[in-house]
């Protein structure tokens, strides 16, 4: 029996998850929403609130774990998935997730978020996308778009952009999926999804910054249905209310179609549980920035051997075959003498 | 092929000595370090006590025949308790031309040469920058010179082997052992069943190595250029269990066994790294004792891992040299903020930087003590030998546990990789470490947890892990409130926090034993004080300086911080104080900052342990500059 499916004691609500600290982000910060959405969550996991463990490392999203009411960790710059692997390969009893947001895990901590989802460690991490530093007050990020303007980049900045679900596809994350702060619903479903997954799952939620960088997702927020391609396992990929949609060429490539002009039958049908990673890695390079027509939802789900259970079977197997070990004979080795 | 037997009756005249420097130099290729393992192994084994010193290169295989290829095993063994691997060896086996070279200016005045002749060809000469043939023009005519032709031997007694000639060529080392077992009276044996379950699955090779073994035993016995061959009596140690061990392996078997007698489950999360990987080699096999080993993506993810894993309720540790302990830094210091159990060991290597990866160095006590942003007291414990490494292991254990720290243990490259005989311990005898363990399991009786309430005799917050309910909280690196834990910038509140961090570290000296000084009580006015593994050297040259009447006392510190609760007065009592260190005077600074006394250092870094005899020269210096000062 997994964690997940044991009841709770009681029935928990969101309040349950609440913490009594005062919550310090800027007035109209979307961390607000996902903050919300997400202690809206956790009493639908039906996980006791003492085997949940939020992990940050730092930025505005990072203070996350202090308004959550379960065990947590505030660690430092980058390193939440290292310390988090750490808490998920030893207890495999306690859900474990990652909040971090795009300087934090992509840029200082690139190398722990490549790692902990190759490994498949059982975490959830979740990344603010906000394509901005908050907390250092507005310098660019590793996803801010080229040319942008920022106290570090006046004339411009010169780097190329991470598309995080594309570098988390190419990490072979076993769940990997992208939501929107103002999208509640969608948001809800799927950190819920992403919370279930057995194994690394990533989340990207594209999260407003309304000092530093308001209106970095305008073009998917002021016309949903225009410029959010939301993906379904199993369906077409169509937007636009179905005038739209996305086609697969013969050599691979995707491209976005006028669905009257290809006819239904011509469009691409998503498949999440697809092993091999390419088609999801293909969606996800339809839009290398959020501002034109710009894939949500679920990119990728498949199963693979977690972590923390292969950690667990070694030590199991090891103690079935050599019995437990015997300090005094390990101490002894095989060599010993006696000095009288 | 039949196996031959080996160990023949030993016909030659036997002489008695009491103690035999040996180094075996050869290229990397050679299997040198191998030779000397076996050989370590049967002197043990026989019950001399021993002390070795590895040396080799960094690089994996240098060019061969070439001088930055050459690799050494030193090797003291002795009828009497020893305590260095010998200031210089009194035999030398040369494998070729660049060991001859690199290692004939350490062999002391009419030592005993042997060198493989037949690796003296012109090509070798040239590598190892040899004009001439040293063997020929008289350069080595202060030493006992025996020319053995080691390869032609070896390859004549695998005539009838169908072994390829590289694979052939390969046995020289045994050869070479087979040799030396036979001038000091050891058994092959060992080494016979030894070979056989290393190369179980390959009995060809198994048998070739165990012939060229038999073959220079046999060539011992046999050749005229040896007139006799020695003994050297069991030493008489204190009476008990013994085996052979290095300081890397006690450093490992001592985690475990804190693990054992705390009864946590031990996690491990490292990267490798000279001179520490053997630890997390060690520690990997061991998954029967509920050990994890995880080899992370880097030095920072290998300790955020074991601070992750002690926020969960494990004995924590993570292992590395000091490069990563420079990349460890901002997570040590996280560590000393959440106050929470973490041992962190440290095997240091010659540095800056990269430095000398393979060779010993003390130069990071104040990396250890200073090496983190903000006021961030870690305690440090550093072993004197390399069977102390398992006691330092348990007693970094016992600190982190009783009062929720980071611990700092420094080892270093030489005790390592360092062999001696070692006492098996009695596991009754060892600290209990249960007690210092005690999650917290239930709220306040207000309902409430604080996280940052203390004991009131450790100054150690409570931990409660993951799981347990009712005592959910949140921790971090931002400062904390006293008691509740929550984020606090109040002033008053920061001032009395890092007061309290640095007073929990300070009152740990209250369980420590005292420093105990070695004076025999002749008016010695001169005090040395090593930490570390510098133990055997310095007290090697005391006693040097002692049997030629000298007066002088001799402390080692096993805690650098806190010092023991008596330093202070310890030192005060002598006029002198004289600090050796392989580094440039850290321990030296330390306790002039903290004492305000006189220490004087005697520092060197050449990547290689003192000498006693440097060292006696040093006290003689020392003495002579006292006689002269004024009292």
């Amino acid at each position: 029996m997994t964690l997940l499916d044991q009841p709770a004691q009681l029935p928990l609500t969101k309040k349950d998850f609440t913490s009594d600290q005062e919550v310090r982000w800027c007035p109209g910060c979307g961390d607000y929403a996902i903050l919300s959405t997400v202690q809206g969550v956790m009493p639908d996991l039906g996980v006791a609130r003492e085997n949940i463990v939020f992990v940050s490392g730092i930025g505005c999203s990072s203070r996350f774990p202090y308004y959550m009411d379960t065990y947590g960790f505030h660690s430092i710059h980058g390193r939440a998935p290292a310390i988090a692997t750490g808490i998920s390969a030893t207890r495999p009893d306690l859900k474990v997730i990652v909040v971090t947001g795009d300087g934090d895990g992509l840029s200082i901590g690139g190398n722990h978020l490549i790692h902990a989802l190759r490994r498949n460690v059982d975490l959830t991490i979740i990344l603010f996308n906000n394509q901005i530093y908050g907390l250092t007050k507005g310098q660019y990020s590793p996803t801010s778009e080229l040319g942008k303007i920022t106290k570090s980049t006046p004339f411009g900045s010169l780097d190329h952009p991470f598309n995080p679900v594309s570098l988390a596809l190419g990490a072979e994350a076993t769940f990997v999926a992208r939501s929107l702060d103002t999208e509640r619903e969608h948001l809800a479903a799927t950190v819920e999804a992403a919370t279930r997954h057995r194994g690394a799952s990533f989340v990207e939620v594209y999260q407003n910054c309304n000092i530093f960088n308001d209106g970095a997702f305008a073009a998917l927020k002021d016309d949903p249905e225009g410029n959010q391609i939301r993906l379904a396992h199993g369906r077409p990929v169509v937007f636009a209310g179905g005038a739209r949609g996305v086609v697969q060429d013969p050599t691979g490539g995707l491209r976005i179609v006028e669905v009257a002009e290809v006819g239904e039958d011509a469009l691409l049908v998503h498949d999440a549980h697809r092993d091999d990673p390419t088609l999801a890695f293909a969606l996800s390079r339809l839009a290398h920035t959020p501002m034109g027509p710009t894939p949500v939802g679920l990119f990728r789900q498949v199963d693979r051997p977690v972590y923390g259970d292969l950690v667990q079977a070694q030590l199991a197997d090891a103690t079935a075959a050599r019995g437990r070990g015997d300090l005094e004979v390990l101490l002894a080795g095989q060599d010993t003498w006696v000095v009288d | 092929m039949t196996a031959p037997s080996v160990t023949q009756p030993v016909r030659k005249d036997v002489r008695q000595v009491g103690t035999v420097t040996i180094r075996f130099a050869g290229d990397s290729g050679d299997g040198m370090q191998l030779t000397g393992d076996r050989f370590t192994s049967v002197t043990a084994k026989v019950g001399n006590d021993l002390a070795t010193l590895p040396d080799f290169p960094a690089e994996i295989r240098a060019p061969a025949g070439s001088l930055p290829g050459v690799s050494g095993f030193q090797l003291h063994f002795a009828d009497h308790d020893i305590l260095t691997p010998g200031d210089a060896p009194e035999v030398l086996v040369a494998m070729n031309p660049a060991a001859l070279r690199t290692n004939v200016g350490d062999l002391t005045p009419g030592g005993l040469l042997v060198v493989n002749e037949d690796a003296f060809t012109r090509g070798n000469l040239k590598k190892a920058g040899y004009a001439a043939n040293p063997l020929d023009d008289g350069s080595l005519s202060g030493y006992q010179v025996v020319r053995v032709p080691v390869t032609t031997l070896t390859l004549g007694a695998l005539e009838d082997t169908e072994l390829s000639s590289k694979e052939k060529h390969r046995a020289k080392n045994m050869f070479a052992l087979g040799l030396m077992c036979w001038m000091y009276s050891r058994p092959t044996e060992p080494t016979v069943d030894w070979l056989r379950v290393k190369f179980r699955t390959r009995p060809q090779i198994a048998e070739a190595n165990v012939a060229a073994l038999a073959a220079g035993f046999a060539f011992g016995e046999t050749t005229e250029l040896f007139a006799h061959a020695y003994e050297v009596k069991p030493a008489k140690l204190q009476p008990g269990r013994y085996r052979q061990i290095t300081g890397n392996l006690a450093l490992a078997y001592g985690l475990i066994a804190a693990a054992h007698r705390s009864g946590l489950p031990l996690f491990l999360g490292s990267y490798p790294i000279t001179p520490a990987s053997d630890i997390l080699h060690e520690l990997s096999k061991h998954k029967n004792f509920g050990v994890r080993t995880f080899q992370a993506e880097d030095e920072i993810a290998g300790i955020g891992a074991a601070l992750g894993a002690a926020f969960a309720g494990n004995l924590a540790v993570t292992t590395t040299s000091g490069p990563g302990v420079a990349l460890k830094g901002e997570t040590i210091g996280l560590a000393v903020s959440v106050e929470l159990p973490l041992v962190i060991v440290n095997i240091q290597r010659g540095g800056p930087s990269t430095g000398l990866p393979t060779k010993t160095e003390q130069s990071d006590l104040l990396q250890a003590m200073f090496g983190r942003n903000g006021e961030a007291p870690v305690p440090i414990v550093a072993p004197a030998h390399p069977g102390d490494c398992f006691n330092a292991a348990v007693e970094a254990a016992r600190i982190a546990l009783t009062y929720r720290t980071p611990v700092m243990l420094l080892s270093d490259g030489y005790l390592a990789n360092g062999a001696e005989p070692w006492r098996l311990p009695d596991l009754d005898g060892l600290p209990d470490l249960a007690g210092a363990v005690a999650f917290a399991r239930e709220p306040d009786p207000d309902g409430t947890y604080r996280p940052f309430a203390r004991d009131a005799d450790t100054l150690a917050r409570p931990w409660a892990i993951p799981g347990t309910p009712g005592l959910e909280h949140r921790i971090g690196g931002l400062e904390k409130a006293d008691g509740t834990g929550a984020i606090s910038y109040d002033p008053d509140n920061h001032h009395r926090m890092v007061e309290l961090r640095a007073a929990k570290v300070a009152g740990i000296a209250r369980t420590i034993p005292p420093l105990a000084v070695d004076d025999p009580g002749d008016g010695a006015r001169l005090l040395v004080l090593g930490w570390g593994s510098t133990y055997g050297p310095i007290a090697a040259a005391v006693r040097r300086a002692r049997a030629r009447g000298l007066p002088v006392a001799r402390a080692h510190l096993r805690h650098l911080n806190p010092f023991p609760a008596n330093t202070g007065e310890v030192l005060r009592r002598y006029d002198r104080i004289l600090v050796p260190e392989m580094n440039r005077g850290q321990l030296r600074l330390l306790l002039r900052g903290e004492y305000l006394v006189d220490a004087r250092g005697y520092n060197h870094v050449r990547g290689l342990p003192f000498s006693s005899a440097e060292l006696e020269q040093a006290i003689t210096d020392e003495l002579a500059d006292l006689e002269a000062a004024p009292a």
